[in-house]
């Protein structure tokens, strides 16, 4: 089957230009309101910090919506062993500016275990090291709530996301069991053993992050950002190599390339893409012109046609 | 104010969704406008066309609809259960687009994507018409304050592109259209398989000579301008710090407000002026409706979580008593009578439909009586509230005139309510303390009043109990009542029977008189079985904490057939009551009972010297 381009009435959009303040305030109103709701109605709320540009934001509004207080609740932050250095540089430096309480939670069970990307695969690895880990970490801490910077345009059963998701017990997701959600009335009341999963950043899409980023002059890791990196061809995705944990295989040669991550994840399951963006102004731009997902350098998301979807029924975020 | 913010939002970001009935397309529609757009990343794309082949309805060519089918059951179904958020950007605009089923059982989720949305585009086919739902969802759209409207009559390549054949439809929606009172209601003949009439105005339609659906989509005005309404706070967060700091945090519902203002607290009507407006941006001057702030106030009233701060002349009614539009969103059917948990703004309250007025008819537009909604329907519903809330109409206010109820038990959404107006006599009398009150009453009695509840089977000793409680009571010299069953059903509840909803009122009514002996002075001390929690939790709520006590008198169902002091366990087994409870008619028993006694465990002595034991420590004193 030929695959057909849309005639070319449409050129890459622009962006409408506009006083930030102006842009942003409904989506910002949002999710401030979400973040207060969460912390309002749960008994014990976390926010997970993944570290990435959506955490980022994130924690920047969390901690608008608290101002002059402080945030009513923790950091969390699943570790599976395999994320980049200047990943933990970068959170570790956040939190100790900010004066922030980060738990740091691993699976040690799955570590014990000897669990990783490369001789387990990259579906075991991220069910014990992401998704359990998550599990214990909500249970051990005993959290209602964990707000999570997950948006609706990501993928395509997070279009159908609630912003206030109900789990069941043992974290389960049923689709068939999500409450309406009318006028952001939230409901919030849980049983025994329910918890909630808060998307404050559901309405957002990519560019607005980027957007907001920018405008707010958030800091993000330097991995987002075009640099010469040593990287490996494999599977057809670039491949960094954070440490010397990867084996390489016969034929494989490291080299160096500008290069830099749309999306942050364990290092040997995010590709990287061949980029010259060196600002948050170049990676708009670049954004722009672009045609493919940003999850699309993620090894996880494309075993199965609703991988995403399966995983989520089973606890992951 | 024209330039306002929100006008330049409006014009920025547009939410619509799509509906209609199930097949009309609009599904393949959007996944169009986002394919046509440029919206569909190429990997996206060619997933796309894996699963066009896969689950393959539309031969070689792209199946739209897939782009938006996101969980696995509404693939292999080929239908839309849940609604599907979905974004795109044009040079003029950015869209939030709700994708939401068009399947009957599945009309509370259309009318869900519908509360975020100021325009909707409604689907029909052209090859048959305006269907049942096509109606139900223009009704919904109506009602709930859509005020744009677009019929997309899609698939005109079925009809052979005919201009007779879309001016039959359309003629017939302008009337629908007129008599719900749209502010626009444009009919666009369009292909979204083929493309016509949907990015670019189509060439195989001459005769048409509107605009195309996106062209009107980027050009449309829309004129609901919530900052130009009265200004409401709906207060979500107290912050404090360590600094002193005490400012009410939430996003202004509707209006605008200004440092300086004079703002009344809607409840207690305390009025005190906005001293600051706090961003951690810094302070601003003004805000308006839809921005996330956190106001100061200039001197210290008592304002917590669920409070609305509101424009001082022009204040909503505040009432328990209330008329509203439901729409019904749960499979078990509303229970009138049933105390249900209502959110309003951040105030959560219980509250139960004392009467159902009609259900509207989808196919007339006129109403029919009914005495319950089903899932799925819309009635007018009169409330009564376990505390004042404030009533804007709807219609006039929707950031303020909507609230939701959930089911006590089951924590499920259940209903979609939109204020009509306040039922109370004395709408514009707010609360003031009568020098005679509750206090004075007690006082000059010397006794602190309580209502005692006592619940369980027939045949466990509530009566009993309540009884020589009362005795003892009355022999220290407090003034006191027993309300029980027999005494209420044979007077003021004697025109009920025994059915849920008869036994629910019941309960009310006993609620009520138990309230107003308290308001007296009374101890008053109420022996019912009332069955269900929810009904209990009803009663509780109406008394404040320190004035109410549950007692649960706790018997196996086996010794209470054995005691069965008024033989009606006997008339039971003979088929004489078949919704005696314990029997045909079930009893929940209580969660967390201030106090539960085990009446075949312990004479009955114990168990009254444990009620007046519990008594003596909630501060009666005898």
């Amino acid at each position: 089957m030929p695959l057909v381009r849309p005639p070319v009435t449409w050129t890459p959009p622009e962006q409408v230009e506009a006083r930030p303040s102006s842009r942003f305030s409904r989506l910002e109103g949002e999710a401030i309101g979400i973040l207060r709701e969460a912390a309002a109605a749960c008994r014990r709320p976390v926010l997970l910090y993944s570290i990435g540009k959506d955490s980022s934001v994130l924690l920047h509004l969390a901690r608008k919506a608290f101002f002059p207080g402080r945030m009513p609740f923790p950091l969390l932050h699943i570790d599976t062993g395999w994320k980049f250095r200047e990943m933990i540089a970068h959170r570790d430096r956040i939190v100790a500016e900010l004066g922030l309480e980060l738990l740091v939670h691993v699976n040690v069970e799955g570590r014990r275990r000897g669990i990783n990307p490369f001789t387990s695969g990259a579906a075991v690895h991220t069910q014990v090291m992401k998704t359990e880990a998550l599990r214990q970490a909500l249970d051990l801490h005993g959290f209602d709530a964990a707000i999570g910077g997950a948006r609706r345009d990501e993928e395509r059963s997070r279009a159908k996301e609630r912003v206030f998701s109900l789990r069941g017990s043992g974290h389960s997701w049923n689709p068939r069991d999500q409450r309406p959600e009318l006028w952001g009335l939230w409901n919030t009341r849980l049983g025994p053993g329910e918890s909630l999963r808060v998307f404050p950043l559901s309405n957002w899409t990519e560019a607005d992050i980027w957007d907001y980023v920018l405008s707010e002059d958030i800091p993000v890791v330097p991995l987002y950002l075009a640099r010469e990196r040593p990287v490996i061809r494999r599977s057809g995705i670039w491949i960094m190599r954070d440490d010397d944990r990867m084996p390489l295989l016969p034929d494989e040669q490291p080299e160096t390339r500008s290069v830099r991550f749309r999306s942050l994840g364990c290092w040997p399951l995010t590709g990287a893409i061949e980029s010259t963006a060196t600002t948050v102004q170049d990676i708009i731009a670049e954004m722009r012109a672009t045609r493919w997902t940003e999850r699309a350098g993620r090894v996880i998301d494309g075993e199965g046609e609703a991988s995403m979807e399966s995983k989520k029924r089973e606890g992951y975020f | 104010m024209p330039d306002s913010l929100a006008l330049v939002h409006s014009r920025e970001l547009l939410r619509f969704l799509a509906c209609g009935s199930v097949d009309d397309g609009k599904s393949t529609l959007i996944g169009r406008l986002l394919f046509e757009t440029g919206s569909v990343p190429d990997d996206q794309l060619a997933r796309l066309a894996r699963e066009s082949r896969l689950h393959g309805t539309t031969g070689n060519d792209l199946n739209y609809a897939l782009l938006l089918d996101g969980l696995e059951a509404e693939q292999q179904q080929g239908i839309t259960i849940d609604v599907a958020w979905r974004y795109f950007r044009t040079p003029k605009r950015a869209f939030i687009v709700a994708d939401t089923p068009g399947h009957a059982q599945y009309t509370r989720n259309m009318a869900t994507g519908a509360t975020y949305c100021s325009l909707a585009i409604i689907l029909v086919d052209a090859s048959r018409g305006l269907l049942e739902q096509t109606r139900r969802h223009a009704m919904i759209c109506a009602l709930l304050g859509i005020r744009e409207v677009v019929l997309a009559v899609n698939k005109m390549d079925l009809v052979g592109y005919d201009e007779a054949a879309f001016i039959q439809i359309s003629t017939a929606w302008y009337a629908l259209a007129g008599s719900l009172g749209f502010s626009s209601a444009t009919a666009i003949p369009l292909s979204a398989r083929s493309g016509e009439n949907l990015v670019r105005p189509s060439g195989v339609m001459p005769w048409y000579d509107g605009p195309c659906l996106l062209g009107l989509l980027e050009a449309i005005e829309i004129s609901d301008d919530a900052s130009l309404l009265p200004f409401r706070f709906p207060v979500q967060w107290v912050i404090r710090s360590d600094e002193g700091f005490r400012g009410f945090a939430g996003t202004v519902g509707s209006g605008r407000v200004k440092v300086s203002d004079s703002l009344a607290v809607a409840s207690s009507g305390r009025v005190a002026c906005v001293a600051r407006i706090v961003t951690m941006d810094g302070d601003l001057p003004q805000a308006e409706a839809g921005q996330a702030v956190t106001l100061v106030l200039n001197e210290a009233v008592d304002i917590a979580r669920g409070d609305l701060l509101v424009e001082p002349s022009l204040r909503p009614a505040m009432a328990d008593e209330f008329a509203a539009q439901l729409i019904w969103l749960d499979e078990e059917p509303m229970l009138p009578g049933r105390g249900y948990a209502l959110r309003i703004g951040h105030l959560w309250t219980s509250a139960s439909i004392t009467s159902v007025h009609y259900a509207r008819e989808v196919m007339t537009g006129g109403i029919r009586p009914v005495q319950r909604l089903e899932m799925n329907e819309v009635g007018l519903c009169h409330f009564a509230a376990a505390r004042r809330v404030p009533v804007d109409p709807y219609q006039a206010n929707q950031a303020t005139g909507a609230f939701i109820l959930v089911d006590q038990l089951t924590r499920r959404t259940v209903g979609a309510g939109l204020m009509e107006r306040s039922l109370n006599q004395a709408r514009n009398i707010h609360p003031e303390a009568s020098p005679v009150d509750r206090r004075a009453r007690a006082a000059l009695v010397g006794q602190k009043p309580l209502a005692v509840w006592f619940t369980g089977l027939s045949g466990s000793g509530k009566s009993t109990i309540a009884k020589q409680v009362e005795q003892a009571l009355h022999a220290a010299g407090r003034h006191t009542y027993c309300l029980d069953g027999d005494n209420l059903r044979h007077g003021l509840c004697r025109d009920l029977a025994f059915t849920p909803e008869d036994r629910m009122e019941n309960i009310r009514r006993a609620g009520e008189v138990a309230r107003l002996m308290l308001d007296a002075g009374l101890i008053v001390l109420c022996a019912f079985i009332s069955p269900y929690r929810a009904e209990r939790k009803l009663v509780r709520d109406l008394f404040q904490p320190d004035e109410f006590c549950e007692v649960f008198v706790d018997a196996p169902i086996g010794i209470c057939m054995a005691r069965d002091p008024k033989g009606l366990y006997a008339k039971a087994r003979r088929g004489l009551i078949p919704d005696l409870t314990g029997m045909g008619s079930p009893y929940e028993a209580p969660e967390a009972p201030d106090l539960h006694l085990r009446t075949d465990r312990q004479p009955l002595e114990d168990s009254v010297a444990e009620v007046l034991a519990h008594l003596r420590a909630a501060g009666i004193d005898f």
